[in-house]
C-alpha cells in the first residue's frame, strides 16, 4: 500500500475497518498534507483537532466493537458555506469573518454523525459567486494541476467550490462537500480531474447552509470516484423538517446500487450542447464519452433542448434576484462585520457596513437582483425569467421521454489562468453555460473526468439524469470512469 | 343600507370622507409564523426568539399550520373567498426590526380573497341601519420586531420576541365615509376575530392595530390622494385620525395645495398625525415569491375542518337572540358584541334553564337585565371585567331561580347579590343564613296590611276618594313592615281586599 | 433598457451599498452589459406558460403550533457586533 492519502473514501472505510490502519494514522497524514499545502489556499480554516477527536473516536469505537458509521475514520473537507457549530463560517467573506455559528447545518451535522471528520473550512468563492475561486476575501485557490508547457501560471480551481476541488485533487483531503447553484460542484471538479454530484433539488438539506439563491442552491459530494460520491451522498442526503423545500423520500441506496452495465438505457445526446466554435478538445472529449457509454450497453440518440441558450440569462436574472434578497440579512446588526462611520445613523450602517463586508462580484449581483426585481422591471425580468425557467424544465421533460440521462461536457473549456476573465464577467458566466441548465430543472447532474487535454489538464464530462434518478446518473458516470482509466494527478510542486 | 351624511364644512363647500382600513391582527398560537419560538406576550427581551427569527446565515422558514388555520376560519366568518392556492413573498426593505431583510408576506396570492363585515350604526336599530363594508383580502405575514429608543442616549435597542408572530392584514376597501364608520367597522372586526379566536384583539397589547387610509373629495368626484396613518391602536384613536387628518386634507386643498401621498404617525397626546419622513426613504418592496417556501395547497379536509370548528357568529347570534330569546334589539346587541359576554350570556342561561327546568327563552329576559343591569352596575363598580367578575354565570343563574320560583322578591335578590358581591357566597345559602326567604303566610301578611291600614286612615279615605294612586304606597308600607320578606303577588291581594 | 449613473446610485441606494462616484461610473457600462445581455430573454415566446414556482414537485409541509424553540439568548446575541442589556444596540433611530 501507498500512502494512506492516496487511497479512496470507500478504500479507507474498510481498510480502517478491517484494521489496515488506524483512523488516526489517515487523519495525521492529511493533516500534515493540509499544512504543507498552504500554497494551494485551499482552506480558510484548519482544524486538525477535529480530524484527529474524529478519528480517536472512531478508533475506540472499533476497538471496542462498537457499531461503525458510514463515513468512520474518514476525515473531509468543509466547504465554508456550511455552518459549523463552534467553527468560524464566513461564506469567504469579510462581512462574515469572525462569524461563529451556534448551530451546525443540516448535512455537515449527518456527515459528523456518520463518523466523518473535519480536516478544516475549505475556501470558496466569496458567497458561492464566482467561477474561478478568485472572489474569496481570503485570497484566490490555487489548482494543484499546472498547464505542460513549461509556464508555472497559476490556474483555477474553478469556482465556487474552488477549496474542495483544490484540495482533493492535491492530496489533502479524500472528499469534500461542496455546493451547486449553477455548477458550483461540477465546474471545479471537471476543472481538477476529480467527480462530484448535485442531486436532485430537494435530496440535500440546505438548513444551515449560508444562502446564495435558494430555488437552486443543492448541497453535493465531491470526490475522487463515482464509489466515493455515492457513499457521501447517502449520508448526505434526506428529509430534513427544517427545511420546507426538503424532499420527503427515503434516501436509495446508490453505493449498494453502483453498476456500469447500461444495457437498456438511453443516453439523449443535447444537439444545442454543441454550438459552433465548441473547443476542438471538449468536442473530441464528448464523442469519446458517447462511445464509452455505447460500450457500456447504451443506446445513444439525439435530442433537442431548445430553450438551452436562454438558460443562462434566466439564470442572471434568477440567481442575482434571490440573492439580493437572501443577502440583506448581513447588516451589521446581529453578527458579522459592522462599520459604523463617525455620527453615521442606521442605514448609512448599513450602507458602509455592506460597501466595505461585500466584495466587487456580490455587489455586482446584489444590485442585479435589486433592479431586475425593481418596480416596472419585476415583470420584464423577474417573471419572464421564470417562465422561461418553465419552459426549459420542460425542454428536459420531453428529451427525457426519449431517454434515460444526457451526456454532456461539464465546461466549455479545460482550467483558465487565474485572472485570465476576471476583468470580464460576463465572459466569466460563460463557463457555466453547460450546467446551468440541469440546475434550473432541479436535475441530478455529475462531472466525471476523461483525460487531459493537450495542455496536460483535465477535461470531463457531464450525465443530467431524470428527476430523483441519481442512480442511472452515477452508473453511467461509473461506466465512463472504468473506461476513461483517468489516473492522473497533478505534480506535487506546492 | 343606510348612506353617510357626514360632511366636512369647508369655506368652498362640503367634503365628503372615504377611509380604508388595514387591519394588523396578531394570529392567535403558542408559535410564531415559521419558527417554533414562542408569541407569549411580556418576555425578557430577545428570550423567544429562534435562529430563524434572528434571520442567522442559513436559517429557513417552515410556516405553523395554526396560523394558515386561523386565517381560513377568519375568511370564513366574513364570507370570504377562501384561495386554496396561495404564496408567500418577499417585501424587501432595510429596518432594524427586520432581520432578514424582508418581510415574508402575501402580496400576489393571499390566502383569503373578498368578503364583507355589516356594520352596524344605530344599535336599537340593527337592522334598519347596517352597511356592508367590502373587505378587500386578507393576508398572513410576519410581524417585525421591536425598537426601543428611551434606553440609551445615542443607541436604539433591538428586541426580536415579536419577530416573525403571525399577523393577519385585513384590507377593507375605501367604503367607509364618516368617523363613525370607521369606529364601527374596526369595533365589529375586533367582535368577529374574538368570536372566531383567531386574534385576542387586545388593542393595547398590540394584538391589533389599524393603518388608516383616508381622502377627502367633493361629494360625486373621483377619490382623492390618501395618506396612511400607521399603527393606531385603538377604536377612539381611529375615530380621531379620521377627523383630524381629513380636515387637515380639506384645509390643504382649500389654501391651494395638495394632498401628498405619505406614511403618517398619529399623537395621542397631542391629538393630530404628523408625516413620518423617516419611512419615506424608499417604497420600492421589490416583492418576489419566497423561494424558501412552496405554494401553499389546502385540501378539502383542511377547509372543512376550518369551517365546521366555526362558532355562531355575532351577526347570527344577535338575530337569534331577538327571535328565539325575545330579548329586546338593544339587550340583543349589546350581549352579541363582545364573544366573552356572550359566551358568559349563555352559561348564565343554559344554568337557569336547568335549575328552573325552564326553556331557556322562558327565563333570557329576566337573565339578560340582570346580566345588563345588576351584574354590569356592579363590575363598573368595582372595576371589574366580565372575566373578572367575583360571581358566576351559575352563581348567578342560582339568584335569578330564586327570584323566580317566589323564594326571594326581586329587592331581596339585590340585597343577596351585594352579599355574594361582598363575600363569594351562594345565593340560596345566604337566603337560608340570613332568613330572607319571602313569606306567603297569609295570616301574617293580612294583619300587617289591617295594621297600616289602621294607621293611615287619612290616606285610606282618600284612596276611596279616587286617589287610585295610593294603592302603592299601601303595598310598600306593608311590605317594610314586613321587611321586606313578604310575596309582594300575596300582598297585593291583601291590600286590595283590606280595601275593598 | 439601459442604466445611467443616476440609475446605478439608485439600485445601490436600494441595495444598502455604498458607492463612490467614481464606483458607480464604473459599475454603469458593466451593469449595462450583463442587463444588455439578459433582456434576450425578451424574444422568447411565453403565451400560456406559467411561472415556475416549485422546481421538483413538492408540497408546503405545514408544523404543529408548538413551540419547540427559543430561550436561546446568548446563541441569538453571541455574534452581535454590540449587545446590551439581552439587546442588540444599533445607532440611535429617530422615527
Amino acid at each position: 500500500m501507498g500512502e494512506l492519502t492516496d487511497l479512496t473514501v470507500a478504500e479507507i472505510r474498510d481498510g480502517f475497518r478491517a484494521g489496515d490502519f488506524s483512523a488516526r494514522e489517515v487523519a495525521e497524514g492529511f493533516n500534515a498534507n493540509v499544512a504543507a499545502a498552504k500554497a494551494l489556499n485551499a482552506f480558510i480554516v484548519e482544524t486538525p483537532e477535529k480530524a484527529l477527536a474524529a478519528a480517536d473516536a472512531a478508533d475506540k469505537a472499533r476497538a471496542a466493537g462498537e457499531p461503525l458509521g458510514a463515513l468512520s475514520g474518514v476525515p473531509i473537507g468543509m466547504k465554508d458555506l456550511f455552518c459549523t457549530e463552534g467553527t468560524q463560517t464566513t461564506a469567504a467573506s469579510h462581512m462574515l469573518e469572525g462569524f461563529v455559528p451556534t448551530y451546525e447545518s443540516t448535512v455537515s451535522g449527518k456527515l459528523w454523525s456518520a463518523g466523518a471528520g473535519m480536516l478544516g473550512k475549505l475556501n470558496l468563492d466569496q458567497f458561492a459567486m464566482g467561477s474561478s475561486n478568485e472572489t474569496s476575501y481570503f485570497g484566490n485557490v490555487i489548482s494543484p494541476w499546472r498547464r505542460n508547457d513549461g509556464g508555472n501560471a497559476a490556474l483555477a480551481p474553478g469556482g465556487s467550490s474552488g477549496g474542495s476541488s483544490s484540495a482533493i485533487s492535491a492530496r489533502l483531503c479524500p472528499a469534500a462537500t461542496g455546493t451547486d447553484t449553477g455548477g458550483s460542484i461540477r465546474q471545479p471538479a471537471a476543472f481538477t480531474g476529480i467527480s462530484g454530484i448535485k442531486p436532485t433539488y430537494g435530496r440535500c438539506s440546505r438548513w444551515g447552509i449560508v444562502a446564495f439563491a435558494s430555488s437552486l442552491d443543492q448541497a453535493g459530494p465531491m470526490a475522487r470516484t463515482v464509489r466515493d460520491n455515492a457513499i457521501l451522498l447517502e449520508v448526505m442526503s434526506g428529509f430534513d423538517p427544517r427545511d420546507s423545500t426538503s424532499l420527503d423520500l427515503p434516501v436509495p441506496q446508490w453505493e449498494a446500487n453502483l453498476s456500469s452495465d447500461l444495457k437498456g438505457k438511453t443516453v439523449g445526446i443535447p444537439k444545442e450542447y454543441r454550438p459552433d466554435g465548441l473547443n476542438a478538445e471538449i468536442s473530441a472529449m464528448w464523442d469519446r464519452g458517447i462511445e464509452w457509454l455505447k460500450d457500456a450497453g447504451a443506446q445513444v440518440v439525439e435530442v433537442s433542448l431548445p430553450h438551452t441558450k436562454y438558460a443562462l440569462p434566466t439564470y442572471y436574472i434568477i440567481a442575482p434576484a434571490e440573492a439580493s434578497s437572501n443577502l440583506a440579512r448581513y447588516d451589521g446588526v446581529r453578527y458579522g462585520q459592522r462599520d459604523l462611520p463617525d455620527g453615521a445613523g442606521l442605514q448609512d450602517m448599513y450602507a458602509a457596513t455592506r460597501a466595505a463586508g461585500f466584495g466587487p462580484e456580490v455587489k455586482r449581483r446584489i444590485m442585479i437582483g435589486t433592479y431586475v426585481l425593481s418596480a416596472g422591471f419585476y415583470d420584464a425580468y423577474y417573471t419572464q425569467a421564470q417562465k422561461v425557467r418553465a419552459l426549459i424544465a420542460r425542454d428536459f421533460e420531453l428529451a427525457f421521454e426519449k431517454c434515460d440521462l444526457l451526456l454532456t461536457p461539464t465546461a466549455p473549456s479545460a482550467a483558465f489562468a487565474l485572472g485570465e476573465k476576471q476583468a470580464d464577467p460576463l465572459a466569466m458566466y460563460l463557463n457555466d453555460v453547460f450546467t446551468v441548465p440541469a440546475s434550473l430543472a432541479g436535475l441530478p447532474a455529475m462531472a466525471v473526468p476523461g483525460g487531459l487535454d493537450s495542455a496536460g489538464l483535465p477535461i470531463g464530462l457531464q450525465v443530467i439524469g431524470k428527476a430523483l434518478d441519481e442512480q442511472t446518473v452515477l452508473n453511467a458516470s461509473l461506466a465512463i470512469e472504468e473506461r476513461a482509466g483517468f489516473t492522473a494527478r497533478p505534480d506535487k510542486w506546492w | 343600507m343606510t348612506e353617510s351624511t357626514y360632511r366636512i364644512q369647508g369655506a368652498t363647500g362640503e367634503w365628503e370622507v372615504v377611509i380604508g382600513l388595514e387591519v394588523h391582527a396578531q394570529v392567535t398560537s403558542n408559535a410564531k409564523l415559521f419558527s417554533g419560538a414562542a408569541t407569549a406576550f411580556g418576555a425578557e427581551p430577545n428570550t423567544q426568539v429562534s435562529l430563524v427569527d434572528a434571520a442567522m446565515p442559513g436559517m429557513l422558514p417552515v410556516p405553523n399550520r395554526e396560523c394558515i388555520r386561523q386565517a381560513v376560519r377568519t375568511g370564513m366568518a366574513i364570507e370570504a373567498q377562501i384561495n386554496k392556492w396561495s404564496r408567500f413573498d418577499r417585501k424587501n426593505y432595510f429596518y432594524a426590526d427586520l432581520p432578514q431583510g424582508y418581510q415574508i408576506s402575501q402580496l400576489y396570492h393571499p390566502i383569503v380573497g373578498e368578503g364583507a363585515i355589516d356594520i352596524v350604526l344605530d344599535e336599537k336599530n340593527p337592522e334598519t341601519s347596517t352597511k356592508r363594508i367590502g373587505v378587500e383580502r386578507i393576508h398572513v405575514e410576519q410581524d417585525a420586531g421591536k425598537l426601543m429608543h428611551d434606553q440609551h442616549p445615542t443607541r436604539s435597542y433591538v428586541d426580536l420576541n415579536r419577530s416573525g408572530v403571525a399577523l393577519m392584514e385585513i384590507v377593507s376597501k375605501p367604503d367607509m365615509r364618516s368617523p363613525a364608520e370607521a369606529g364601527a367597522y374596526l369595533s365589529k372586526l375586533r367582535t368577529i376575530l374574538r368570536y372566531v379566536g383567531s386574534c385576542d384583539g387586545n388593542m393595547d397589547q398590540g394584538s391589533m392595530r389599524a393603518d388608516v387610509n383616508v381622502s377627502v373629495r367633493k361629494p360625486g368626484e373621483p377619490f382623492g390622494t390618501r395618506t396612511e396613518t400607521k399603527n393606531v391602536n385603538s377604536v377612539r384613536f381611529v375615530m380621531a385620525v379620521v377627523e383630524h387628518e381629513a380636515s387637515r386634507q380639506v384645509d390643504v386643498l382649500e389654501a391651494g395645495g395638495k394632498v401628498v401621498q405619505e406614511t403618517r404617525l398619529y399623537d395621542p397626546d397631542r391629538g393630530e398625525t404628523r408625516s413620518m419622513r423617516s419611512k419615506e426613504d424608499a417604497h420600492d418592496y421589490r416583492y418576489f415569491p419566497d423561494p424558501d417556501l412552496l405554494p401553499l395547497e389546502l385540501d378539502d379536509a383542511f377547509l372543512e375542518e376550518c369551517r365546521q370548528s366555526l362558532p355562531e357568529l355575532p351577526d347570527a347570534k344577535r338575530r337569534r337572540y331577538e327571535q328565539d330569546l325575545g330579548l329586546s334589539a338593544y339587550n340583543a346587541a349589546t350581549l352579541t358584541a363582545d364573544a366573552d359576554t356572550a359566551r358568559w350570556f349563555e352559561a348564565l342561561l343554559a344554568e337557569g334553564a336547568r335549575i328552573q327546568k325552564k326553556s331557556e327563552g322562558e327565563v333570557a329576559k329576566a337573565s339578560a337585565n340582570w346580566l345588563l343591569s345588576e351584574l354590569y352596575g356592579a363590575l363598573n363598580r368595582l372595576g371589574k371585567s366580565l372575566d373578572e367578575s367575583p360571581v358566576g354565570p351559575e352563581e348567578g343563574a342560582e339568584l335569578l331561580a330564586l327570584v323566580a320560583d317566589g323564594t326571594i322578591s326581586g329587592t331581596i335578590a339585590k340585597q343577596v347579590f351585594e352579599i355574594m358581591l361582598e363575600t363569594g357566597g351562594r345565593a340560596p345559602a345566604i337566603v337560608e343564613e340570613k332568613g330572607l326567604k319571602q313569606t306567603s303566610d297569609t295570616g301574617a301578611i293580612e294583619a300587617a296590611v289591617a295594621k297600616v291600614l289602621a294607621d293611615n286612615a287619612d290616606k285610606v279615605a282618600q284612596y276611596k276618594g279616587g286617589k287610585e294612586a295610593l294603592f302603592g304606597f299601601f303595598v310598600g308600607q306593608t311590605m317594610k313592615a314586613m321587611q321586606g320578606k313578604a310575596n309582594p303577588q300575596v300582598v297585593n291581594e291583601a291590600v286590595r281586599m283590606g280595601l275593598s | 433598457m439601459s442604466i445611467d449613473l443616476q440609475t446605478v446610485k439608485k439600485i445601490a441606494s436600494l441595495s444598502r451599498i455604498s458607492v463612490t462616484d467614481a464606483e458607480a461610473e464604473a459599475m454603469v457600462p458593466e451593469l449595462n452589459n450583463i442587463l444588455g445581455w439578459v433582456e434576450q430573454l425578451g424574444e422568447v415566446d411565453v403565451t400560456g406558460v406559467q411561472p415556475m414556482t416549485a422546481v421538483i414537485p413538492n408540497h408546503q409541509r405545514l408544523r404543529d403550533d408548538v413551540v419547540t424553540d427559543g430561550d436561546v439568548r446568548d446563541k441569538v446575541l453571541a455574534n452581535a457586533p454590540q449587545a446590551e442589556h439581552g439587546f442588540f444596540a444599533v445607532p440611535k433611530v429617530i422615527e
